[in-house]
């Protein structure tokens, strides 16, 4: 008798906790690509270039008064970086640097969100870039703009970190490249 | 009036810098525009970017120069068509000593690829970065670059042709060690 009790209470609750799992995946925005950008500054003696990777998608699962549900999935397609320049974007893809054909996806996955200050936090999680994968930490702010969520923030990243760049790079170009993120999810 | 019979110290070491910028950056600009991506390309961008705007600064100083001290008389016995020509020629590379470094920075901005003066001084971009005005540019840049490799030609043509065929120390004036002419 009381083995069937706890049969159908474990039954109900798997079905309990599959549907609240899935109302959270459905709460999860996904990103507004046309009003979101990323991109990558480098410097090289002392010259800022920056360019933009067209392709990426994700969502984020982000409420201010719950940080602990706070999700991001960020993929980035590393071919379809735009220096507007398209010489260089060739070379770029090549195995030196992003070596797009081995490596087509750059990922952020985060694993937690602090608020570090007045809509100011900072996303904890795994960027994964030409196979590597570091434990970074995003600081970010979020803003709401006619609807929607906009979320935006910049980093350092270290290129040699990840093997972008040969050896041959280093007196010219610094290590440090500035990651900016402008993020928008439909809400 | 002996002093009018040739250009002035400062006059003399800013062309003849000028001059040495405008050999160097041609030799350079021709050489590294097609070369494969690689750190000395950057490199050269960057020099090159750097004698443009070197060329620039001592063009202003010139020119203020110039309009403060009374060019060297030509000697009488040049037919006026030649020196008409020659204000026309001076003119010109004046011009372009402005106008090639302006048009590389421009472009420079347009190709997302800014220009920091030694590394040190960034130089405010005046257009933003846009690939199509940045390919106009390069065919500007390099036109103006082409039609200045001619006049200098002609420029030293006629210094040549003064000193050796007409021998009337009209490039003393310029040269140091040449014997500036009788007017």
């Amino acid at each position: 008798m009381s083995t069937s009790v706890a049969r159908f209470l474990s039954r109900w609750f798997t079905v309990v906790l599959a549907a609240a799992m899935l109302t959270a995946v459905a709460v999860a925005s996904s990103l507004d690509a046309t009003k979101s950008g990323i991109t990558a500054t480098f410097r090289q003696m002392n010259v800022p270039v920056e360019g933009g990777f067209k392709v990426f998608r994700g969502t984020i699962d982000f409420d201010p008064r719950n940080l602990k549900l706070a999700r991001a999935r960020i993929e980035i397609d590393t071919a379809s970086f735009d220096l507007g320049a398209p010489e260089y974007e060739e070379e770029l893809r090549g195995k030196e640097w992003f070596d797009t054909p081995t490596y087509p996806k750059a990922s952020f996955i985060s694993s937690g969100v602090i608020s570090v200050g007045e809509n100011r936090f900072v996303a904890k999680g795994k960027f994964t870039l030409k196979g590597k994968t570091q434990e970074i930490k995003v600081p970010f702010t979020m803003r709401s703009e006619s609807g929607a969520r906009v979320f935006e923030g910049e980093l350092p990243i270290s290129r040699k970190a990840y093997a972008i760049g040969g050896a041959e790079w280093d007196d010219t170009l610094d290590d440090e490249v500035i990651v900016k993120f402008r993020v928008t999810t439909a809400n | 009036m002996n002093d009018r019979e040739r250009y002035t110290p400062v006059a003399m070491s800013l062309h003849w810098l000028i001059a040495l910028l405008i050999f160097a950056g041609w030799g350079l600009g021709f050489y590294m525009h097609d070369l494969p991506l690689s750190p000395a390309k950057l490199r050269y961008y960057s020099w090159h970017k750097w004698m443009g705007v070197t060329t620039f600064i001592l063009a202003v100083l010139r020119v203020g120069w110039l309009a403060t001290h009374p060019v060297p008389r030509l000697p009488r016995a040049i037919p006026p068509w030649q020196t008409r020509t020659a204000r026309v020629t001076h003119f010109v590379l004046y011009l372009l000593m402005f106008v090639i470094p302006l048009s590389g920075w421009l472009m420079s901005s347009a190709k997302g690829v800014p220009t920091v003066y030694f590394g040190v001084l960034p130089i405010p971009d005046l257009i933003g970065k846009d690939k199509a005005v940045g390919d106009v540019l390069v065919v500007v840049h390099q036109s103006l670059a082409f039609g200045l490799a001619a006049l200098v030609g002609l420029h030293v043509a006629a210094a040549i042709k003064h000193q050796f065929m007409d021998r009337d120390g009209v490039m003393g004036r310029m040269v140091p060690f040449l014997k500036p002419p009788r007017l």
